[in-house]
C-alpha cells in the first residue's frame, strides 16, 4: 500500500493502529497455544495435571477483561475515525473544492466536469492539493468508485447520488477502478487518475476542449452507455447541461426515462441516500 | 414445449465443461453399473435412501459434502490457475463468461453444499446421541430436508452441463442478478437451487430445535448439555430466524425476474440497497450457523484429548448465546461503502467488534482447557490447535475490516477474500474435519487412519497459509476480488505462490480421500468394539459403535455435565453389560415420500429454470400428491419388540467379549 | 409438517402417555414453524415500508385502498377465526359432527375472504395498477398476496382435515393436526390485523 493522499495515509495509519492493538491479544494467544501444547503434551508426565479443574474466577476476569479493554479502545477509535474519514465529509483546505461527477457505465467510467463543462471517459485529471467532491452514480448495475492510492471508495448506484471527497497530494498517475463486481467487463473497468499541477490541469482541460466530440444526454450519451469492454479514452469538449442530474433522475420513474427526461423535475423523488436498515 | 431449453443450451464448444461432464457421466455410469451388478439397489433403497435414521442421514449429508468439496475445489484451483496466468494483459485460459460462473459456483457450492451439509450432517450424527434420544423430533421431515438439499445439489450440477450458472457472485447482488442484466438461466439455477435447499435447511432448523428442547433424556437439564449440542441449538435458532429472510429475498428476486416486479430494479422505484441489506441480514447469521457448531466440535475434542473438563463451561455457553444474538446486529459491516452516515457505520463497526469479545473468551477457554492437561496429539487435536492459531489471525483481520475507515480501502479487495477463507477454512473446515475424525468411529465402528489424517492436516495448514497470506499482501497493492485478469505484472509472483498453496490444499484433500480408503481397508485392524475409542466424556460414547438403530436399548439417566465421563468415574467404573430386561421400542418407519418429494422438487426447479410451465405444474402436483400420501399414511411407525432388541444387544456384547 | 411419527422415550411402559407426548411435540414444532413464518412476514412488512415511496409516478397507498371492501373481508376472516375456535371446542367435547360443521363454516368464510382479495387484485390489475407498475405496488401485492397464499393453503388444509376427520373421526392423528391448523388459522388472523392496520388503514390515511 502506497497512499499518496492525506486520506489514504490516514487510513493506512488507522489500519496499522488497529493491527497493533489487536496484536496485544493475538500474540499472547499464539504463544500460549504453542506453549501449552508443548508443555502439557501427553508424554510429559512431569507437568501438572488437574483433570477436574474447570473454573477460576481470576482467569475468567482476565479473559473477559482483556478483550473488553482492547475492544473499548478500538470502539473509540472506530467512532472517531468513522466521522473523521466519513466519505461524505468535505475536506478542509485553503483551496476551493472542485466537483467532478463520476458515472459508472458498462464497463467504463464517465467523468463530467460540471464547472468546466467538459467530460472524459476512462481518464480523470485533478489538480494537486485541491479537494475534489466526487459525485458518484451509476447508469447500470452497482459499482464502486475507487482510486486506491487516494483513499476511500464509494458505491455507485443507479438513480442515487452518492459522493466521496478525495484529494491528491502528490503529482502522479494513479490507477482507479471499479471494485464492485459488475459483470463481464469488470476486470478492465479501469481508468487513469492524473493528479497534476494546477497549470497542467488547465492544460488538460484545454486539451479536452479541443475535442470535436460533445456529449448529449438524448444523443450520443445513450450510445456511450451501451456495454463495451476496455473502452478507449474519450474526450468531450461540451456536455449537455445537467447531464449528471439527467442520468440520476432517468431511473426515478420508468415511464419517462428516455423520452421526457428533460422534465425530470416534476417527478423527481428523493431516493434514500444512505443504506437503510431493512430490519 | 421445452420453454427456453434447446439442444443449443449445452455448451459443446467448451472443452473443459465437456470433459468434466464426460467424467461425471462415466463415473455415474460406473456406480450405476456396479450397483446393478452387485444387486445393491434394494439395499441402497431400504437402508439409505428411504432411511429416517438420523445417523445414516448424517453420513449421507457428509458424503454429499465431500463430493461437493471436490467440485467446489476444482473451481478454486481453476480460479487460482487463471489468476496465476492472467497478468499484464494476458487473458489466461478462462474467458470472463466462464471465469465469472466459476467464482460464483465456488462460493455457492462451498457455503451451501459443502459447509452446510457438513454442519448439518454432524448435527444429525451426534446431537440425538449426545442428548440420549432415539431419533429426532420429526424423522420424516429429517429425511425430507436431506433430499431437498440434494435437490439443490443436483440443480447446481445440472447447470454445469445444461445452460450455465449465475455470473453474479455468490450472493447475486441485484440489479446485476435482475432480468435486465442477467437475462440467461444462470441466476435462475442459483434461485431454485438455493430456494429448494434453503427450505430443507429451515425444516432442519425447526427439527433440531425441537429435538434439543424436547427430546433430552432424563436428568439432562439445559446446563448439562454437551457444548456441541449447545452450539447446535444456537445454530438452529439462527437458522429458524435467518433462513426465512433468505427465502423472502430469493422469492422477491424471483418475482422481479419472472413476473416483472420492481423490488430491486434500477427504475420504477426499485431499491437495490434493500437487496443488499436483506441478503446480509441472512448472510451474517449464516456464517455463525457454520462456525458455532465448529466451536462445539473443538470444545468436545479438546476436553476429550486433554483428559480434562472443559474450562469455563458456563462461560462457553453464554459466549455462544451472546454471539447468537449479536450476529443479527452486524450485517451492515458488509457494505460500509454503500454510503450510510458516519453514525450508522460506526454503530455497526462497533457491534461487530463486540462479537470479538465472546469469541476471544472462547479461545482463552480452549487454551485453559489445555492448561494442566494431558494432551494426546491425535489428528482432531492437530486440527484444533491449527484452528486456534489460524482463527485468531482471521478474527484479527475481521476486526480490521470492521473499522469503517479501514474498510473504505479494504472493501472488495483480496483482503476480504483472505479474511473469510481465514475463518472459514481455519474455523469451519478444520472443525468439520476434526469432527469427522472424532465421530467417524461412532458412525462406522472403526477409527480413521491417523497417519493420513495428520498428512491431510499439514497439507491443509501449510496450503492455507501459502494460498491466502499472499492475498492479504496483494490487497495492499490494490488487488481486488473477482478479477478475471489484471494489469500489474508485479502481482504475478504472489499469485503463483497462492496457486502453489491451492495445490498443497489439493494434496490435503487427496490425503483425506486416501485416509478414508486406507481406513476402510484396514477396518478390522481399527475396530472400535467398545463404542468408546477416545475415552470420551459425553453420552454418544456410551452407545455401541455404530449404535443400533434405536441408539440406546435403555435410555441413560444424566446427573452432570460430561455425563459419560462421570459414569466412568463412579466407584467400580462404567461396565458394559447386558441388561436383564428389555422392552419394546417405538421407532419411525422408513419413508418413500421424502426422496420422492426431493425428486419432484428437482423436476419442479428445473422446469421453472427453463420456463417449461407444464412440467413445473407436473412437478408441483407430484410434490403435493406425494405429500398427501404421507398425510394419509397411518403406517409410519412400529415397535421393535423386546426380543429383537435383546437379540441385537446380545450380539453386541458377544463381540465385546470376544475382544476382551 | 404435522405428519411425523414420533419416537417415545419410554414406549412400552407408558403407552397411555405416548400419544399425548407425541401431539405435544408436534404442536410445539408447529409453533416454531410459525415463528419462522413470522420472520417471513416481518421481512415482507419491512420491504413494504421501504418501498412505500417507490411509486414511480403511479398510485400510492391512498389511491388503491378501498376500505369498505377490506372491512368486509376483515370481518370474514375475524369471524372465521371465531368459528374455528368453535370447531376446536367441539373437538374437545368429542363432537365430530360439530367439528365438521364449524370447519365447513370456517372454510366458506375463508373462501369469501380469498374471493374478495382476488376481486381486489383483479380490479387493480385491470386499472393498470398491477405489481409490475411500481416498486410500491410490487411490495403491496407481495405482502398481501403472501398472506392470501397462506390463507389459500389453510383452505386446502381445512379440506384435507374435513375429509380425514369424516373418514377417520377424531383420532390421535387428526386431533394434533387440528390443533396445528387452528394455530395456523389464528396466526393468519393476527398477521391480517397487521396487514389491515399498516397497509390499509395507514394507507387510507396517508
Amino acid at each position: 500500500m502506497d497512499p499518496s493522499g492525506e486520506i489514504g495515509q490516514g487510513l493506512k495509519s488507522l489500519i496499522i493502529t488497529a493491527f497493533g492493538l489487536m496484536l496485544i491479544v493475538v500474540i499472547p494467544v499464539i504463544v500460549m497455544t504453542i506453549l501449552f501444547a508443548w508443555k502439557y503434551r501427553g508424554t510429559n508426565l512431569a507437568a501438572k495435571y488437574t483433570p477436574n479443574w474447570e473454573h477460576s474466577n481470576v482467569i475468567e476476569v482476565f479473559v473477559w477483561a482483556i478483550p473488553c479493554v482492547i475492544i473499548l479502545f478500538l470502539a473509540i477509535l472506530t467512532w472517531q475515525t468513522s466521522h473523521e474519514y466519513d466519505p461524505h465529509k468535505p475536506i478542509a483546505s485553503d483551496e476551493q473544492t472542485m466537483t467532478i461527477d463520476a458515472v459508472a457505465l458498462d464497463w467504463k467510467w464517465l467523468f463530467i466536469y460540471p464547472e468546466q463543462g467538459v467530460a472524459s471517459v476512462n481518464e480523470l485529471a485533478m489538480p494537486v492539493d485541491t479537494p475534489v467532491h466526487f459525485r458518484v452514480t451509476s447508469a447500470t448495475v452497482m459499482n464502486s468508485f475507487m482510486i486506491p492510492s487516494l483513499g476511500s471508495q464509494i458505491y455507485a448506484m443507479a438513480g442515487m447520488a452518492n459522493d466521496v471527497y478525495l484529494e491528491g497530494n502528490e503529482i502522479g498517475i494513479y490507477r482507479g477502478r471499479s471494485t464492485n463486481y459488475s459483470g463481464e467487463g469488470f476486470s478492465e473497468m479501469l481508468f487513469d487518475a492524473h493528479v497534476t499541477s494546477v497549470d497542467n490541469f488547465d492544460a488538460w482541460i484545454n486539451e479536452v476542449r479541443q475535442s470535436s466530440e460533445s456529449l448529449r444526454f438524448q444523443g450520443n450519451y445513450q450510445d456511450l452507455a451501451e456495454p463495451s469492454i476496455a473502452h478507449p479514452i474519450e474526450h468531450f469538449s461540451d456536455v449537455s447541461p445537467n447531464l449528471y442530474e439527467d442520468i440520476v433522475s432517468s431511473f426515478h420513474s420508468g415511464q419517462e426515462s428516455q423520452e421526457q427526461a428533460g422534465s425530470h423535475a416534476d417527478q423527481e423523488q428523493s431516493m434514500p441516500m444512505s443504506a437503510q436498515a431493512a430490519e | 414445449m421445452f420453454g427456453k431449453l434447446s439442444l443449443d443450451s449445452i455448451p459443446y464448444h467448451e472443452p473443459i465443461i465437456m470433459v468434466t461432464a464426460a467424467v461425471i457421466i462415466l463415473g455415474g455410469a460406473t456406480v450405476f453399473g456396479l450397483l446393478t451388478y452387485f444387486k445393491k439397489w434394494g439395499y441402497l433403497w431400504r437402508e439409505w435412501i428411504t432411511s429416517i435414521d438420523h445417523k445414516k442421514l448424517g453420513i449421507m449429508y457428509f458424503l454429499v459434502a465431500l463430493v461437493m468439496l471436490i467440485r467446489g475445489f476444482a473451481d478454486a484451483i481453476m480460479m487460482r490457475t487463471q489468476q496465476a496466468i492472467a497478468a499484464g494483459g494476458a487473458e489466461g485460459y478462462l474467458p470472463p463468461h466462464h471465469y465469472d460462473q466459476i467464482f460464483t459456483a465456488h462460493g455457492v457450492i462451498m457455503i451451501f453444499f459443502v459447509a452446510m451439509p457438513m454442519v448439518i450432517g454432524l448435527m444429525n450424527l451426534v446431537v440425538p446421541l449426545q442428548i440420549g434420544a432415539r431419533d429426532v423430533a420429526f424423522p420424516f421431515m429429517n429425511n425430507l430436508s436431506f433430499w431437498l438439499t440434494v435437490a439443490g445439489v443436483v440443480l447446481v450440477n445440472i447447470s454445469l452441463v445444461v445452460g450455465e450458472f449465475a455470473k453474479t457472485g455468490w450472493l447475486a447482488y441485484a440489479p446485476l442478478s435482475g432480468i435486465k442484466y442477467s437475462p440467461d438461466v444462470g441466476v435462475d439455477y442459483w434461485i431454485w437451487a438455493l430456494q429448494i435447499s434453503g427450505i430443507g435447511t429451515t425444516l432442519t432448523g425447526i427439527n433440531f430445535f425441537v429435538t434439543i428442547l424436547k427430546m433430552r433424556t432424563k436428568g439432562m437439564t439445559m446446563f448439562r448439555m454437551p457444548i456441541f449440542t449447545w452450539t447446535s441449538l444456537c445454530a438452529n435458532v439462527l437458522i429458524i430466524a435467518s433462513f426465512p429472510i433468505l427465502t423472502v429475498t430469493i422469492a422477491l428476486l424471483t418475482l422481479d425476474r419472472y413476473l416483472g416486479f420492481h423490488f430491486f430494479t434500477n427504475d420504477m422505484g426499485g431499491n437495490m440497497m434493500m437487496y443488499v441489506n436483506l441478503i446480509w441480514a441472512w448472510g451474517h447469521p449464516e456464517v455463525y450457523i457454520l462456525i458455532l457448531p465448529a466451536f462445539g466440535v473443538f470444545s468436545e475434542v479438546i476436553a476429550t484429548f486433554t483428559k480434562k473438563r472443559l474450562f469455563g463451561y458456563k462461560t462457553m455457553v453464554w459466549a455462544t448465546v451472546a454471539i447468537t444474538i449479536l450476529s443479527f446486529v452486524v450485517w451492515l459491516h458488509h457494505f460500509f461503502t454503500m454510503g450510510a452516515g458516519a453514525n450508522v457505520n460506526a454503530f455497526f463497526g462497533i457491534t461487530t467488534m463486540i462479537i470479538a469479545i465472546p469469541t476471544g473468551v472462547k479461545i482463552f477457554n480452549w487454551l485453559f482447557t489445555m492448561y494442566r492437561g494431558r494432551i494426546q496429539f491425535t489428528s482432531p487435536v492437530l486440527w484444533t490447535i491449527g484452528f486456534i492459531i489460524t482463527f485468531t489471525l482471521g478474527g484479527m483481520t475481521g476486526v480490521m475490516l470492521a473499522v469503517p475507515g479501514a474498510n473504505f480501502v479494504l472493501h472488495n479487495s483480496l483482503f476480504v477474500i483472505a479474511h473469510f477463507h481465514n475463518v472459514i477454512i481455519g474455523g469451519v473446515v478444520f472443525g468439520m474435519l476434526a469432527g469427522l475424525t472424532f465421530w467417524f468411529p461412532k458412525a462406522f465402528g472403526f477409527t480413521l487412519n491417523e497417519k493420513w489424517g495428520k498428512r491431510s492436516f499439514w497439507c491443509w495448514l501449510v496450503g492455507f497459509y501459502m494460498a491466502f497470506m499472499p492475498l492479504y499482501a496483494l490487497s495492499f497493492f490494490g488487488a481486488m476480488r473477482r478479477m478475471q485478469s489484471y494489469e500489474p505484472t508485479g502481482w504475478q509472483p504472489l499469485m503463483i505462490v497462492a496457486w502453489v498453496g491451492a495445490v498443497i490444499i489439493a494434496m490435503g484433500i487427496a490425503c483425506l480421500v486416501i485416509q478414508i480408503i486406507v481406513s476402510v481397508k484396514d477396518r478390522e485392524k481399527n475396530r472400535d468394539l467398545t463404542g468408546d475409542p477416545w475415552d470420551g466424556r459425553t453420552l454418544e460414547w456410551a452407545a455401541a459403535s455404530p449404535p443400533a438403530h434405536y441408539n440406546f436399548a435403555h435410555l441413560p439417566t444424566v446427573s452432570s455435565i460430561d455425563a459419560f465421563w462421570e459414569m466412568k468415574q463412579q466407584p467400580g467404573g462404567f461396565k458394559r453389560e447386558l441388561a436383564h430386561e428389555f422392552e419394546d421400542i417405538h421407532m419411525p418407519k422408513n419413508t418413500t415420500e421424502g426422496p420422492l418429494i426431493g425428486l419432484f422438487a428437482i423436476v419442479f426447479g428445473f422446469a421453472l429454470i427453463w420456463h417449461i410451465w407444464w412440467l413445473a405444474i407436473a412437478g408441483g402436483l407430484g410434490i403435493f400428491v406425494t405429500f398427501m400420501f404421507r398425510i394419509f399414511n397411518s403406517d409410519t411407525d412400529y415397535y421393535v419388540d423386546a426380543a429383537e432388541v435383546e437379540k441385537i444387544e446380545r450380539a453386541y456384547y458377544k463381540r465385546l467379549e470376544v475382544q476382551v | 409438517m404435522a405428519t411425523d411419527t414420533l419416537k417415545q422415550h419410554d414406549a412400552h411402559a407408558h403407552d397411555g402417555h405416548e400419544h399425548h407426548d407425541t401431539g405435544a411435540i408436534k404442536v410445539f414444532g408447529f409453533w416454531v414453524y410459525l415463528m419462522s413464518d413470522l420472520v417471513i412476514f416481518g421481512t415482507l412488512f419491512a420491504t413494504f415500508a421501504v418501498l412505500l415511496s417507490g411509486t414511480a409516478g403511479g398510485p400510492g397507498a391512498s389511491d388503491i385502498v378501498e376500505l369498505p371492501l377490506i372491512f368486509v373481508s376483515t370481518i370474514f376472516l375475524l369471524v372465521s377465526s371465531f368459528t374455528f375456535g368453535l370447531a376446536i371446542l367441539a373437538q374437545t367435547a368429542g363432537d365430530k359432527g360439530g367439528v365438521l360443521k364449524w370447519l365447513a363454516v370456517t372454510f366458506l368464510l375463508g373462501l369469501g375472504f380469498i374471493c374478495l382479495e382476488i376481486y381486489e387484485f383483479h380490479h387493480l390489475i385491470a386499472e393498470g395498477f398491477g405489481p409490475d407498475r411500481s416498486a410500491f405496488l410490487s411490495g403491496f401485492f407481495t405482502l398481501v398476496g403472501t398472506h392470501g397464499l397462506h390463507v389459500s393453503l389453510g383452505l386446502v388444509w381445512i379440506l384435507i382435515m374435513f375429509f380425514q376427520i369424516s373418514k377417520q373421526g377424531l383420532s390421535d392423528v387428526t386431533k394434533p393436526r387440528m390443533l396445528c391448523l387452528s394455530l395456523f388459522w389464528h396466526f393468519l388472523d393476527i398477521v391480517w390485523i397487521c396487514v389491515f392496520s399498516f397497509v390499509y388503514l395507514f394507507g387510507a390515511m396517508s
